[in-house]
């Protein structure tokens, strides 16, 4: 289990303690980035058989495919990189709540299909940012994920914003749903660029890339969508957040539930 | 074996040398498990494959999408056929970077594809994630007509997207420019 180890002294005679704390450091980093994708991922499966049309279910479970491979590399990364022999199946099904480090706009229920475009809009114009700027992490692995990642975005992006426009800009009904998805989502995309839990020395190394500086260029992306699709800038005030410390809504609990039950009730099942 | 000229650059592009091995041969007959009529070396899926005087052999690919499900498949795939020509030990690495474009598919591979009913990737326009380009006309690879239209921008597997053909009616795949 991932328990923040800087909160007690290294052991003596163990390994470097400055080496020991920037790759725990670099460990969460890159697992908050896999927790998002992976929870979010989870989210898109949802939506399998229950897409408003049969195309729709494809194309969710596309872009959940995408963002479970985003996840996998980097949570096996994660594992390398904290050096105590977890792989990426440890990681993904045996952290409890706790341990996971994504923001709670990806884990929430969104089982409102207009829910779910407003916040891959949100999420992929992030992710499109984000992965942009880590092509050039001065950790290979992670601009690696990043290159690929990147053309993988896009198609996010476009495929929610054609959807947002055609419901924003649509019927008198599916405006007022629209808005109100978007209303709903908005409040957490401050957490999106929290910059309080990346250590600086990550981000003036260039592994890591300062949230803050992403909230721009993501927002340049966002704002003339929501122009285009007759939709007001929601003006609300921003949720609690707390997901980057491992705290969550009580609807994370469900997700992993149903996510790690398999492994945990027949541990090293293979089929 | 003839290496198109696309698949000759593609490959000055990526900074991947490779000698014409008997083992990089064998490794580029494997097919791809979701379009078995190409092989991984006309996607551009292979990357590099070395061999040491010991017999073991090392093949470097690189997934076409981060969570393509073939890659797994691809892995096995190549172990056996290598295997089965010989080599006692076979290492298969997936190297993400750099990242995989449909530019590095050959002209075999586009040909194999269009016959096999799935319409060939256009030529590359780098996104960097800025917005799709739009695709002008994709060719029905059944009559031929280039009056179509996307009805899904994603497809059967993540690599694809739907078309149907305005023509003559029918559905097939595209294979998306990346």
């Amino acid at each position: 289990m991932i328990t923040p180890r800087d909160s007690s002294p290294p052991p003596r005679g163990g390994p470097d303690p400055t080496t020991d704390l920037a790759s725990q450091h670099r460990f969460e980093y890159v697992v908050a980035l896999a927790d998002d994708a992976l929870i979010s991922a989870q989210r898109m499966g949802w939506w399998i058989s229950r897409g408003p049309q049969l195309e729709e279910d494809v194309a969710l479970a596309n872009i959940g495919l995408d963002q479970l491979g985003q996840a996998r590399t980097l949570l096996a990364h994660a594992g390398e990189v904290e050096g105590a022999g977890r792989g990426e199946d440890d990681l993904a099904y045996l952290r409890d709540e706790r341990d996971f480090r994504n923001v709670h706009l990806v884990e929430r229920d969104q089982s409102d299909f207009g829910v779910a475009m407003a916040r891959l809009l949100l999420f992929s114009a992030y992710h499109a940012e984000l992965y942009a700027a880590l092509r050039s992490s001065t950790d290979q692995t992670l601009a690696g994920v990043a290159g690929k990642a990147v053309k993988e975005v896009a198609y996010h992006l476009d495929h929610a914003r054609q959807w947002v426009l055609r419901l924003g800009d649509g019927t008198e009904e599916s405006h007022r749903r629209m808005q109100a998805a978007l209303d709903t989502e908005w409040r957490y995309l401050d957490e999106l660029f929290d910059d309080s839990w990346v250590a600086p020395e990550l981000i003036d190394e260039g592994v890591a890339v300062d949230p803050a500086s992403l909230r721009e260029p993501a927002l340049a992306r966002v704002l003339p969508v929501l122009r285009e699709a007759t939709l007001t800038v929601p003006e609300v005030l921003p949720a609690v957040g707390g997901g980057r410390r491992g705290l969550h809504t009580e609807q994370l609990g469900y997700l992993l539930a149903e996510m790690q039950h398999l492994t945990r009730s027949h541990p090293g099942a293979t089929w | 074996m003839v290496i198109s000229r696309r698949a000759q650059g593609a490959l000055l592009h990526a900074g991947t040398t490779h000698a014409h091995t008997r083992a990089y041969d064998v490794a580029a007959s494997v097919l791809d498990p979701e379009l078995p009529v190409v092989t991984i070396e006309d996607l551009g899926i292979l990357r590099d494959v070395t061999e040491d005087d010991q017999g073991r052999v090392h093949v470097q690919i690189t997934p076409t999408y981060s969570g393509c499900p073939a890659m797994e498949t691809i892995r096995t795939e190549l172990e056996q056929t290598l295997t089965a020509a010989g080599y006692q030990r076979v290492d298969v690495e997936f190297v993400l970077s750099p990242a995989w474009t449909t530019d590095w598919m050959s002209d075999e591979g586009r040909a194999k594809l269009t016959a096999y009913g799935v319409a060939p990737p256009a030529a590359r326009a780098d996104t960097d994630g800025g917005p799709i380009p739009l695709t002008l006309s994709v060719r029905c690879p059944q009559c031929g007509s280039p009056d179509t239209r996307e009805s899904s921008r994603f497809g059967s597997t993540a690599c694809k997207s739907l078309w149907v053909c305005q023509a003559c009616r029918e559905p097939f795949d595209h294979f998306k420019t990346l």
